[in-house]
């Protein structure tokens, strides 16, 4: 389906809502008062990911490793470095923003902090209705009404509250608005960056069950869903991509995450892990990873996680080892694998 | 084991424009040589109101309106807040670790003088020997070559080693007790897990007793010997871990365990929210505070005060009229 007729197409099956090909993205790092550049930031690092439709794709890792930026350089937030980005047929790396935009109509992003991306002195209902206006998707005053009032029933707000601003809403339901936002134009992939790190347990789990809702409801709805804790992630997501120092390590189904982890990272990091269960938790095997993540200025040579593995050979400091299928879909990136 | 700290009917008030909070109402908790205990509930439920009374250390406009801090024979509620007494106490016979290391370390101090100046406050130590307890208590912590780390500058040090560092700290006199208020939250998992190891590590080695604040119930189940389960202000469960966990038997605590997805679940199971939010603490209506949530509650709950903690038996406490155990 293109929209925009100078759009370029690129291949790509039929299910695939998203396709990211060796996506690199820099940042310059600037220092003292001069700001002279003392060198580059490999955020991500060649990144090659499918997201297919209908699908919620779990991307894990610890802080500075580079989800933000991936997830951000899908809807080109960022600009990536080199590579490419492929939506819905499309590819996107290089459209200028005016054949961009009705094609980024069908994505959406919900952040972490809901406050913060909220404009506090507008009404609840301007903000769910703002893209509706930006896209002109309405017909009518009427329509305009009818549409707002029924995104605010599909997340589960009462649509009386429209009027009320961002600070007279709790945590929760300040979430609930940035997703009844993200929902406005029928989006077909949302990236949702830590929706509900910053909730309560409770929340997070209605939350967490509003987003598989609206997946289920909708049909065609795919998710992004970012976040630190693998608990959380594991729970969403059909996928899961483990990333570290901007790279993909490890890739595959929520199921094999915790039953058959490959890569030695993944395995510590899902060991690091407390389960809330004591009974569980007293005959768990315990990896302890020591050190931490170096700086992404200076990475590690060969594979980037070798002065901190446990399984470490004298190669693994010399060849970078590539991401590949195992069998089933599970991708890993290890030379021991 | 000998009992440490016992903490009695401690009552904490906020004075807002809007009338008065009671953030804390009527806590009762007791900490044992070598033990942790656990401090669980969702956030704004007293928890670290409750911690900071503990320690004098209550900032208007609040004011500690009730109770008593039992320890080494005193009731520290006594001491006048900022006398040599309190003093004595605070930061050295009981230590307090923060949530936010970053905003807790001094950013143009060496991390070794801050350290030094936490030793010397309450030790007798000559300037030397402050010197030597710095790098010992940083390489306590597990931080590499201590010798030439305690020359740098917070901002030189990550988050997980910015939080060693206030253990070091908190650790600079050999306290008897430990309160660590969301230890890790800031952190990474990997090094979260480091960080708890390294506690409870220092608990079993010097015998330290220590009270973890957390809403963590993953960390709870792994570290914790015992949990006191808060809600609006109360302790409404509490009992030793595997007890709480095998047998939950307020609908609260049980809410909190199946809203929390768990690493090892069947994929595509699903998680069951406690509906609606915590109360607002001002006028309380003098029934049972989970009322308006409570997926269990009877005619008696809407008739009658908020329910006393009672024992069911093998130190576990709930504060239910309906006893879910027994209903099973
Ligand atoms: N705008 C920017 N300018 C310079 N460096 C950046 C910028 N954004 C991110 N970085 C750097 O890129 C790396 C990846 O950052 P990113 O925010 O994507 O990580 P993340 O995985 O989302 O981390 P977190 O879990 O903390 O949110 C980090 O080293 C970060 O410091
Ligand atoms: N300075 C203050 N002024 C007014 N009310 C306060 C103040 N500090 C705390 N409170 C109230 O006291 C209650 C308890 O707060 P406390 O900080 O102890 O919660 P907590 O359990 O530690 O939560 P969290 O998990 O968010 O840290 C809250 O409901 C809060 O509204
Ligand atoms: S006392 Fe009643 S309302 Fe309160 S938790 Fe128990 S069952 Fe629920
Ligand atoms: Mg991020
Ligand atoms: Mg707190």
């Amino acid at each position: 389906m293109n929209e925009s007729c100078d759009a370029p197409a690129c291949a790509l099956p039929e299910e695939d809502v998203l396709a990211m090909t060796d996506i690199h993205v820099e940042f310059p790092v600037f220092r003292g008062i001069a700001k002279r550049k003392v060198g580059t930031v490999k955020a991500v690092d060649g990144v090659t990911l499918r997201v297919k439709r209908g699908e919620t794709l779990g991307l894990v890792g610890e802080s500075g490793c580079g989800k933000t930026t991936l997830g951000r350089a899908a809807l080109r937030l960022y600009e990536p470095t080199s590579g490419s980005v492929c939506f819905e047929g499309t590819d996107i790396t290089h459209l200028k923003d005016r054949a961009l935009r009705p094609i980024r109509r069908h994505m959406a992003l919900i952040f972490q902090d809901p406050s913060g991306s909220l404009d506090p002195r507008k009404s609840a209902g301007h903000i769910v209705g703002e893209p509706l206006r930006i896209h002109k998707l309405t017909s009518s005053k009427a329509d305009y009404e009818r549409r707002v009032e029924e995104l605010f029933s599909l997340v589960g707000l009462d649509p009386c509250m429209m009027d009320r601003v961002p600070h007279e809403f709790s945590g929760g339901q300040r979430q609930r608005i940035g997703i009844a936002r993200a929902l406005a134009c029928d989006p077909s992939l949302i990236i949702c960056d830590e929706p509900v790190s910053a909730l309560d347990v409770s929340m997070q789990a209605q939350i967490m069950n509003l987003l598989k809702d609206l997946q289920a409801g909708l049909g065609n709805l795919a998710y992004v869903f970012v976040a630190h804790d693998l608990s959380v992630v594991r729970h969403v997501s059909d996928r899961v991509a483990v990333m570290y120092l901007g790279r993909i390590v490890e890739l595959t189904s929520s199921a094999d995450l915790y039953h058959d982890p490959r890569h030695p990272y993944t395995q510590a990091l899902l060991a690091a892990v407390p389960i809330p269960d004591p009974y569980v938790e007293q005959d768990r095997d315990r990896i302890y990873l020591e050190g931490e993540i170096p700086s992404p200025l200076d990475p590690p040579t060969g594979c980037t996680f070798h002065p901190r593995c446990p399984r470490a050979i004298p190669a693994c400091s010399e060849e970078a080892p590539e991401l590949r299928d195992i069998g089933g879909g599970h991708e890993v990136s290890c030379l021991r694998v | 084991m000998s009992r440490l700290l016992e903490v009695r009917d401690l009552k904490v008030d906020f004075y807002t424009p809007n009338g008065t909070v009671r953030a804390v109402d009527g806590v009762s908790y007791t900490l044992d040589e070598r033990e942790i205990v656990g401090l669980v509930g969702e956030s704004g439920c007293g928890k670290s109101a409750s911690q900071l009374a503990v320690m004098q250390l209550t900032e208007s406009p609040g004011v500690i309106a009730g109770g008593e801090v039992l320890f080494e024979g005193h009731d520290l509620l006594r001491f006048a807040k900022n006398g040599p007494e309190m003093r004595a106490v605070r930061g050295g016979k009981i230590a307090m670790i923060f949530q936010e290391p970053m905003t807790s370390l001094n950013p143009v101090l060496t991390v070794g003088a801050q350290l030094e100046e936490a030793v010397r406050t309450h030790c007798p130590l000559s300037k030397s020997e402050a010197q030597e307890r710095a790098v010992e208590l940083l390489r306590l912590v597990g931080t590499p070559s201590p010798e030439t780390r305690v020359k740098d500058y917070p901002h030189q040090f990550s988050g997980g080693m910015c939080q060693r560092v206030m253990i070091a700290m908190g650790l600079s006199c050999s306290p008897r007790v430990l309160i660590a208020d969301e230890p890790t939250t800031a952190l990474d998992v990997t090094t979260q897990a480091q960080v708890l190891r390294l506690m409870r590590n220092l608990v079993e080695e010097l015998g330290t007793a220590l009270v973890v604040v957390t809403h963590n119930l993953g960390v709870v189940a792994r570290y914790v010997h015992r949990i006191y389960v808060m809600y609006a202000g109360r302790v409404v469960e509490s009992g030793t871990t595997k007890d709480i966990f095998a047998h939950p038997r307020h609908p609260y605590t049980l809410g909190l365990l199946k809203s929390v997805p768990r690493l090892d679940e069947r994929h595509g199971s699903r998680l069951i929210p406690i509906e609606g939010l915590p109360p607002n603490l001002i006028d309380m209506p003098g029934t049972c505070a989970f009322l308006p949530r409570c997926p269990n509650a009877i005619d008696r709950c809407r008739e009658e005060s908020w329910p006393e903690l009672e024992s069911v038996g093998g130190g576990h406490d709930v504060r239910c009229y309906v006893n879910l155990g027994e209903a099973r």
